[in-house]
């Protein structure tokens, strides 16, 4: 499904210099999976998954996404291919002049759907993430976890293949952070949409995915696997930070 | 000077008013075209200005280091200098040098910077987060400037326009005077040249309350507009 192969990415220092934020990694995540992506601050977790979608364009390396090779896209067939891939902000980042329901119409509206199919998708969709009472809200007017719930229904909109989260919960208390992993493992059950998230703590990857990856400056550390709730791991790292949790 | 009674300075209005109402009309005719062009061409060099900035869509050090540098060119003239500069301009664009058209002229060249940095401020306002998703969802640079960038931006946009708009009112009896005709210029013939302070008073009340009606109608409609 998600094919990185050798991704480089360097960033230029204020003071100068070279850093790099993902070193020569490669990573295949499977179709219908909910992947991790978990480290320390800074490791390079933001900075892995925003190669997934270009919005970071790697120094080299290939990314390949649904079979298509988008290192390899012009920018309008990169757009083309973006509709497919949601992605979820911690800070939510959605439009404060447009409703909820209007946030959740943008991807369509810009995909050229028609206005009654982007009407009815924007009915289901608020449905799916329990907000139907408010689709006439403005986000200013809404909680957080309501916020981020408009933003997993805006990425799911397109009916993607692919939704990349970065850090959904950080924003938010525990008992909220909760339902919103079970709403983003509902979609992944419901709908096989194939999801990575990144998060700092364990408790996430123990609670949804099926599957993580272990960073630490820039590289993969290891595959952590979980089975029933248990993480499996065999690195310093990795068992340092399920002590933690 | 003899001693004017309040019904002589109210008669003496009243018999211009029809003047009060041309230069009225004059002054609103230099504003319109003014604000017109400033909305026009100030309006998307702002954008350009802002999308061209290190880290934004169209990030490019040189262009926007020419249109900063051009912007603050014609911003560092004073007004009057830049109408008497622009006379040669505004005879070829207009065939004359006086009127409420040719002074739109400089009006123009000034209002279409000034409007450019106050969208380029405004812009600045809208969370980077904000752009970046709507990049991620594949929308294309036309979608995010008008479904984004405007769109999140309009309450300030508004104000901005509020801000211009009281500034080139004042600048237009500058430009009055100097052979625009409008309200600047009928306080100064009849006011300043022929001592008749009472047209001064009212024609400075009328500029307080066109202040006023504006920025209130532009507050009203920023506030409107405002859902963040
Ligand atoms: N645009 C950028 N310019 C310069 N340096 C950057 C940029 N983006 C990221 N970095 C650097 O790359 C490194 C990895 O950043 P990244 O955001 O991927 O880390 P992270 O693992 O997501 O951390 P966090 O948990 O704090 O979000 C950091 O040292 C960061 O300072
Ligand atoms: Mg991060």
């Amino acid at each position: 499904m998600i094919h990185l192969k050798n991704v480089h990415k360097r960033f230029q220092k204020p003071e100068g210099g070279w850093f790099d934020a993902v070193r020569d990694t490669s990573l295949h995540i499977r179709a219908g999976e909910i992947f991790g992506l978990i480290g320390f601050s800074g490791a390079g977790k933001s900075t892995l998954l925003r190669l997934i979608n270009l919005l970071e364009r790697p120094d080299s390396g290939s990314v390949t996404v649904d079979g298509q090779q988008l290192t390899a896209l012009s920018a309008s067939a990169l757009r083309r291919a973006r509709q497919n891939i949601g992605m979820v902000f911690q800070q939510f980042n959605l439009m404060a002049n447009r409703t909820v329901a209007d946030n959740i119409a943008f991807p369509l509206e810009i995909a050229g759907w028609q206005q009654a199919d982007i009407d009815a998708r924007v009915a289901e969709c608020l449905d799916i993430v329990g907000l139907t009472d408010r689709a006439q809200h403005y986000p200013a007017q809404l909680s957080g976890g309501q916020k981020q719930r408009v933003g997993i229904a805006r990425a799911l909109a397109p009916r993607p293949h692919v939704i990349l989260a970065d850090e959904p919960t950080s924003a938010l208390d525990p008992k909220t952070t909760q339902s919103i992993l079970d709403c983003l493992q509902d979609i992944n059950t419901r709908f096989g949409v194939t999801v990575v998230i990144v998060t700092h703590e364990m408790h996430v990857i123990r609670s949804i995915c099926h599957r993580a990856a272990l960073l630490d400056a820039g590289e993969v550390v290891e595959i952590l696997t979980v089975q029933d709730k248990q993480v499996s791991a065999q690195s310093a790292l990795a068992k340092s930070l399920l002590e933690v949790a | 000077m003899e001693e004017l009674t309040l019904a002589q300075a109210l008669a003496n209005l009243s018999d211009l008013a029809p003047e009060i109402w041309q230069a009225s009309l004059e002054t609103g005719l230099m504003l319109a075209i003014g604000l017109t062009a400033a909305i026009l061409l100030g309006g998307p060099l702002g954008v350009l200005l802002y999308l061209t900035q290190p880290g934004q869509l169209f990030a490019h050090r040189t262009v926007n280091g020419v249109l900063g540098w051009l912007v603050n060119l014609v911003r560092s003239f004073p007004f009057i200098i830049l109408m008497v500069s622009l006379v040669p301009l505004t005879r070829v664009l207009v065939g004359s040098t006086i009127g409420p058209i040719a002074a739109a002229v400089p009006l123009s060249f000034a209002a279409i910077p000034y409007f450019a940095r106050l969208v380029e401020q405004t812009l600045r306002e809208i969370p980077r987060g904000v752009v970046e998703a709507a990049e991620a969802m594949g929308a294309s640079p036309a979608q995010i400037i008008v479904k984004v960038l405007i769109n999140e931006a309009r309450a300030g946009l508004i104000s901005s326009l509020t801000i211009l708009t009281i500034s080139f009112l004042s600048y237009s009896a500058v430009a009055g005077v100097v052979g625009g005709g409008g309200i600047g210029d009928l306080a100064i013939r009849y006011g300043y040249y022929r001592f008749q302070s009472e047209v001064m008073i009212a024609m400075v009340l009328l500029l307080v309350v066109i202040v006023q009606l504006i920025q209130f109608a532009g507050n009203r409609l920023a506030a409107r507009l405002d859902k963040r």
